[in-house]
């Protein structure tokens, strides 16, 4: 897994105005420049933010390319839960800290508990 | 003439991004009222620059190149990088001091290696207390970074030094500057976890930092702050810097939890200037 290319595309699209015009004309010649593996690359191809998070990417990156791609603010929260939901726990970087991940998992799934009462 | 003001507050991007959807707007708007008077307080002051001591986000700094402290030194700077109708704040060119900053930086760089860039782009983490405190931009601003956002982080007695470095660095110029800090204490940014906040663990710090309880803020670990406080709370240490850089106590002038939409407990404080 490549989390380091990922970030470091995303990192450059949130701050350079001119990667984000190259990116919105063509995603691809954009993305063969990071060293990405297929899922990584399907995922910034289609702005899947569950998987990104997943993949662990830092948040305060993934943020701001929420922000870029027009998302609103409780649609990523949730875009980010539904992500473990379908790919489990965040599998590298910041948030592996502790807990390998599954703290986010145990969260999500007291949340779950509540609404479902 | 001296550092003339000291003060921290809090930066969240939802503080002015989401604040039209704050439940609680009596609190919100004192939450602002407090933020107003910080901006009333250092125009008071006489202050002909104002630093921020901040914890920037990925907008110039990544993880090949991270210093652990950076100053801005450049004339101007832009920003937000963000999207300005998501963070509700114009991008716009903030005016730099360029030669204050480097006398700053020459003088710090005695006791902290530190790092300056002559291009600064500022994310919600500067934008947001600017929007603030200078909403005209018209006062020169030199943004200083500490690196909190992932390891290396500096260890904290290191930020201690870097606080009093540079209230020496200040004291050493002829122009009034003021000072805040803005980070926040415990909070998950940007995750699943958003609007989750320790206010116990927030309490307990900030009751540290008013006090200059040296002793128990330094005292923290990386690990512990992450579990009891997040990601988030490894900003903590633009709070240290500036109590350092003060050395007096502080005044918590205002704090909440009671507004989870902005991500963080909002806190307002300023610090008496120990001469």
């Amino acid at each position: 897994m490549s989390l380091y290319q990922v970030q470091k595309f995303l990192y450059n699209l949130n701050r350079d105005e001119q990667v984000q015009q190259a990116f919105s004309k063509n995603k691809n010649d954009v993305l063969s420049d990071y060293d990405l593996i297929q899922e990584e690359y399907g995922a910034l191809h289609s702005g899947d933010i569950g998987l990104l998070y997943v993949l662990g990417v830092n948040g305060q990156i993934l943020m701001h390319y929420a922000a870029y791609l027009q998302i609103e603010w409780f649609d990523y929260l949730q875009l980010m839960r539904d992500g473990i939901e379908e790919y489990g726990p965040v599998r590298a970087g910041i948030y592996t800290m502790t807990g390998g991940g599954e703290q986010f998992n145990q969260v999500l799934s007291a949340d779950v508990g509540k609404e479902k009462k | 003439m001296s550092l003339v003001y000291a003060g921290i507050l809090s930066h969240a991007p939802g503080i002015t991004g989401r604040a039209d959807l704050v439940p609680n707007k009596t609190v919100r708007d004192e939450f602002y009222a407090y933020l107003a008077k910080q901006r009333k307080d250092i125009e008071s002051s006489g202050a002909e620059a104002l630093i921020v001591i901040a914890a920037e986000h990925f907008a110039n700094f990544f993880m090949d190149n991270m210093p652990a402290y950076c100053m801005g030194i450049g004339e101007s700077h832009t920003g937000p990088i963000e999207n300005s109708d998501w963070l509700k704040i114009e991008k716009t060119i903030i005016p730099g001091a360029p030669e204050l900053a480097m006398r700053l930086a020459k003088s710090v760089m005695h006791s902290v290696d530190l790092a300056y860039s002559e291009e600064w782009q500022c994310d919600h983490g500067i934008m947001v207390p600017l929007n603030f405190l200078t909403p005209n931009y018209d006062l020169p601003v030199i943004p200083c970074n500490i690196n909190c956002q992932g390891p290396p982080l500096t260890p904290l007695a290191r930020v201690w030094q870097f606080g009093e470095a540079l209230r020496q660095a200040c004291d050493e110029q002829p122009e009034k500057i003021a000072l805040v800090g803005t980070g926040g204490i415990s909070h998950w940014p940007a995750t699943p976890d958003s609007g989750k906040i320790n206010e116990a663990w927030d309490r307990n710090f900030l009751d540290q930092l008013m006090n200059q309880d040296q002793i128990n803020m330094l005292s923290y670990a990386d690990e512990e702050v992450y579990q009891e406080a997040g990601q988030g709370g490894f900003e903590i240490r633009t709070l240290i810097a500036t109590a350092a850089a003060a050395g007096g106590k502080g005044e918590l002038q205002f704090y909440s939890a009671e507004l989870p939409i902005f991500a963080v407990g909002c806190t307002v404080a300023r610090f008496d200037l120990d001469h």
